[in-house]
């Protein structure tokens, strides 16, 4: 990216905070947590009013563009800098740039989908890209920037409950049925569970039975003292992992595992749909196996003896089940440097980008549809009692529940901390580095204050890196979409309490008593 | 050993070709090329020591010099563009003479023990002899270096050797630096820089024989603007910047490149896709890399790719892991 800004390439960076990449940008709208929408559809408007938008691609390759035009109307740049305390003449040169641009991209990641409304956030910036033409293009589109190294080839791979290998439907009967004949068995034609209904599902006992791969739910979820509470009240608990995490130590049985990257052999799938190959560099640990083995092992104790396959001959299998990866041979990914699907032949080249048949003539596919969406503020309202925002993320030197980065030792790291605004901080009476208690309407926890001013007044920052210390999953909030079943990590409703008021009560009946004496 | 071939993918901008003439051979390369990339084109090899090709040309080492019809002065061959009927002569006289007193300059000041054995190659090939300006000078105080003001060179004691020796600065975890071997290529402040990371905490300071890469007023790592991606030690071609890992293991004399396999697979950590290229000795990753052909970074990388694997060895590796498995 900053290549491309050296290039001269114009960014804009939407965020509550005033991260590295607004340092580079030419433009920053820090916005209100969860105000996403009402910014999408103010530029939306915006661009339909100036007179910006690719007429001939809407007509062309696109549906409901009435209904989204009637549906922003009410989105004037007055209306989205009440609610996202973004000033209009800043949401205006955002919009202009954007539809005036020869090519542009939208870059998003967890700040639009770890919400109460994720995919409608989503969409209200699929609606932008229609509006100008800037997606099917050599150097326009979409990207979801992925947080882990194989989220986007798990789901390729089905592990998606709506969803076979290939993006193959499992409700669609024709889709489905070539993966019964292949594993001779007959699958149930209606979606299964996400992550969130598995929880409900515990809750209400129709779930008693859970095995879980290399993830830590127990410090992951939002709410996490439920999460603990359901895990621990299960029949049985199966967890395979590199580690004994929080969430093994629950467990009735523990596979230990390889790991994937750097144990065993296979692929994953990046950010930008690119199939690359794993190899194995370090024999496992004793005890430790690889994944493919485990399941074989589990399945062949289940009456089904699927023998020793390598990580190849598993890869074959999926090529001749998804046609996004039929074409992608690991000769071929060891030559090429990796492949993006969809890549159906092994002697055509790999697809840079997708929706390019939105520009054929015919359109080479179905018409694209706008969404119209509505702003639909955070669930965790601020009031009185909880008057400051809380958001989650990340910090560059640790990941996730820190289960593998808190394996290395790293300068950058100070541990936990709830970051704030130095003007709040002054005008709670709170000194940087003083330790404060965080109560949201779940829970509350202890933590030391930073202040950082990339943050805006009435807006504060914690990760999710050191649960083991500070358990911010405690505070966050499990509303959850309930289309992609994600939890609402960026938005708690919080107060911050000084701590050493009751240490000061105390001195002070410690002072009076010793008076008395 | 499982190094996997990684694609070679050329951006040229232009179809209009030039041609030219090296060592009497006629060539013919794509406008905008280098007179190095016109060399490659008839098997002709250039020591390099500054280049890099992820990074900008800065002429810094002089050692790739070439001879050029109608020119007063050598030109860099790595960085200097292709003319129309250029005459290019890489194995004059004077080019020779000229690449033989540049590395008897850098190796009699630096010690070049941990630079790759191309660069002793070079050496060798040149005839250089570093060992003809005396022994290493060890009389003046090597320590305060950093701080040493313009105008304060303190000359060399007369028939020894000027040299940069110092201690190696080890302030952190991650990864050590050792001026000693610093040719002041300036790879790694372009690294730092605009050419990589963007991040700017490392800069040449001082002049002359005194000038050396320092942090803001030669501050400790953690006290700097370093981010750890380690782009920096990627491109060192001495080994001044080293692995906190490699160095620990060199100073117990354990460190056995004979013995380590290098294997190239995927970062673990975010969606970038990043290759990382695990060295490995007696089962352990002691350092990695990235392809630098690689086009989803182009060699480079973040803390976490660059130094956070260290999680895989932190599991029972000798004991076995039943014990630690979960019957609760």
């Amino acid at each position: 990216m900053l290549k491309a800004i050296h290039n001269g390439a114009r960014l804009y960076v939407v965020d509550p905070r005033r991260t590295s990449s607004a340092q580079w940008a030419d433009g920053w709208l820090g916005l209100d947590v969860g105000s996403d929408i009402a910014l999408a559809n103010a530029i939306g408007r915006e661009i339909i009013e100036a007179g910006l938008c690719n007429h001939a691609f809407i007509e062309h390759s696109t549906l409901n563009f009435q209904e989204y035009k009637a549906g922003v109307e009410s989105y004037t740049l007055e209306y989205a800098e009440r609610e996202t305390g973004v000033p209009a003449q800043a949401i205006r040169e955002l919009a202009h740039a954007y539809a005036r641009a020869d090519r542009a991209q939208l870059c998003w990641t967890l700040g639009i989908t770890e919400h109460h409304n994720a995919v409608d956030n989503v969409l209200a910036l699929i609606n932008l890209s229609l509006l100008t033409g800037h997606v099917g293009r050599y150097g326009s589109g979409l990207c979801p920037l992925r947080g882990q190294n194989n989220v986007q080839g798990g789901g390729d791979m089905g592990a998606i409950p709506n969803r076979l290998p290939g993006g193959n439907d499992v409700e669609i009967a024709e889709q489905r049925e070539p993966f019964e004949r292949a594993y001779g068995v007959s699958i149930q034609a209606k979606p299964g569970m996400h992550l969130t209904e598995m929880f409900d599902a515990m809750e209400h006992g129709a779930m008693t039975v859970v095995y879980i791969v290399g993830e830590n739910p127990a410090q992951s979820e939002a709410e996490m003292d439920r999460a603990i509470r359901l895990l621990s009240g299960l029949e049985c608990l199966v967890v395979q992992d590199m580690f004994l995490t929080k969430t093994a130590e629950l467990a009735d049985v523990v596979f230990p595992a390889a790991a994937s990257w750097c144990e065993s052999e296979g692929t994953v799938t990046n950010s930008e749909r690119r199939v690359q190959r794993v190899r194995k560099a370090l024999d496992p640990p004793p005890g430790a196996k690889d994944d493919i083995e485990i399941l074989c092992e589990m399945a062949f104790r289940l009456g089904h003896d699927w023998g020793h396959p390598s990580a190849e001959e598993i890869w074959d299998e999926l090529r001749s089940l998804s046609s996004w990866h039929q074409g992608m041979s690991y000769q071929r990914l060891e030559a090429e440097g990796g492949l993006h699907w969809p890549c159906p032949s092994e002697v055509e080249p790999d697809s840079k980008f997708l929706h390019g048949w939105l520009w054929q003539h015919p359109v080479g596919g179905p018409l694209a549809p706008f969404h119209a969406v509505e702003h639909d503020p955070p669930i965790d309202k601020l009031t009185d009692d909880f008057p400051v925002r809380l958001t989650t993320g990340r910090r560059l030197e640790s990941f996730n529940t820190g289960v593998q980065t808190s394996g290395y030792t790293s300068p950058l790291r100070r541990g936990e901390s709830l970051d704030i605004h130095p003007d709040d901080g002054r005008s709670w009476g709170i000194s940087d580095g003083e330790r404060v208690r965080v109560v949201s309407r779940r829970g509350e926890v202890e933590v030391v204050v930073r202040y950082d001013p990339i943050l805006r007044p009435g807006l504060t920052f914690m990760t999710l890196h050191f649960q083991d210390d500070v358990a911010t999953n405690l505070l966050t909030i499990d509303a959850t979409d309930p289309k992609s079943g994600t939890a609402e990590f960026k938005a708690a409703a919080i107060r911050v309490e000084k701590l050493n008021v009751e240490a000061a009560k105390t001195v002070e009946v410690a002072a009076v008593a010793g008076g008395e004496s | 050993m499982t190094v996997a071939a990684t694609t070679h993918r050329l951006h040229l901008k232009t179809n209009r070709t030039v041609d030219l003439t090296v060592d009497g051979q006629h060539v013919r390369v794509p406008e905008g090329s280098t007179i190095m990339k016109a060399c490659q084109e008839v098997g002709i090899g250039t020591p390099t020591l500054c280049y890099e090709q992820t990074l900008t040309p800065v002429n810094a080492c002089r050692v790739c010099v070439v001879e050029m019809e109608g020119s007063r002065a050598l030109v860099p061959a790595c960085a200097r563009k292709v003319e129309p009927d250029m005459v290019i002569w890489t194995d004059s006289e004077r080019v020779r003479h000229s690449r033989k007193l540049v590395l008897e300059l850098l190796a009699s000041s630096v010690d070049l023990s941990y630079a790759p054995d191309e660069v002793q190659g070079y050496l060798d090939h040149y005839d250089a002899r570093p060992e003809r300006f005396g022994p290493p000078d060890t009389s003046d105080g090597a320590v305060h270096r950093d701080h040493t003001q313009a105008g304060h060179h303190i000359p060399t004691t007369n028939g020894y050797a000027a040299t940069v020796a110092q201690p190696p600065k080890i302030d952190n975890e991650l990864y050590i630096r050792d001026y000693s071997r610093c040719i002041l290529c300036y790879k790694c402040v372009e690294a730092c820089g605009v050419d990589a990371q963007n991040t700017f905490a490392i800069a040449v300071a001082g002049r002359g024989f005194d000038a050396h890469i320092s942090t803001e007023f030669a501050a400790p790592l953690p006290d700097s603007a370093c981010v750890y991606c380690g782009n920096c030690i990627a491109v060192c071609p001495t080994g001044a910047l080293i692995f906190k890992s490699e160095y620990d293991m060199r100073q117990a004399e354990t460190w056995d490149e004979e013995r380590q396999t290098e294997t190239d697979t995927i970062c673990p950590y975010c969606g970038v896709g990043c290759t990382l290229r695990l060295h490995v000795q007696d089962n352990r990753i002691v350092k990695v890399t990235s392809p630098m052909d690689h086009d989803v970074t182009n060699g480079n990388l973040c803390i976490k790719g660059r130094f956070g694997w260290q999680f895989v060895q932190n599991r029972a590796r000798d004991t076995g892991v039943e014990e630690s498995v979960g019957t609760s």
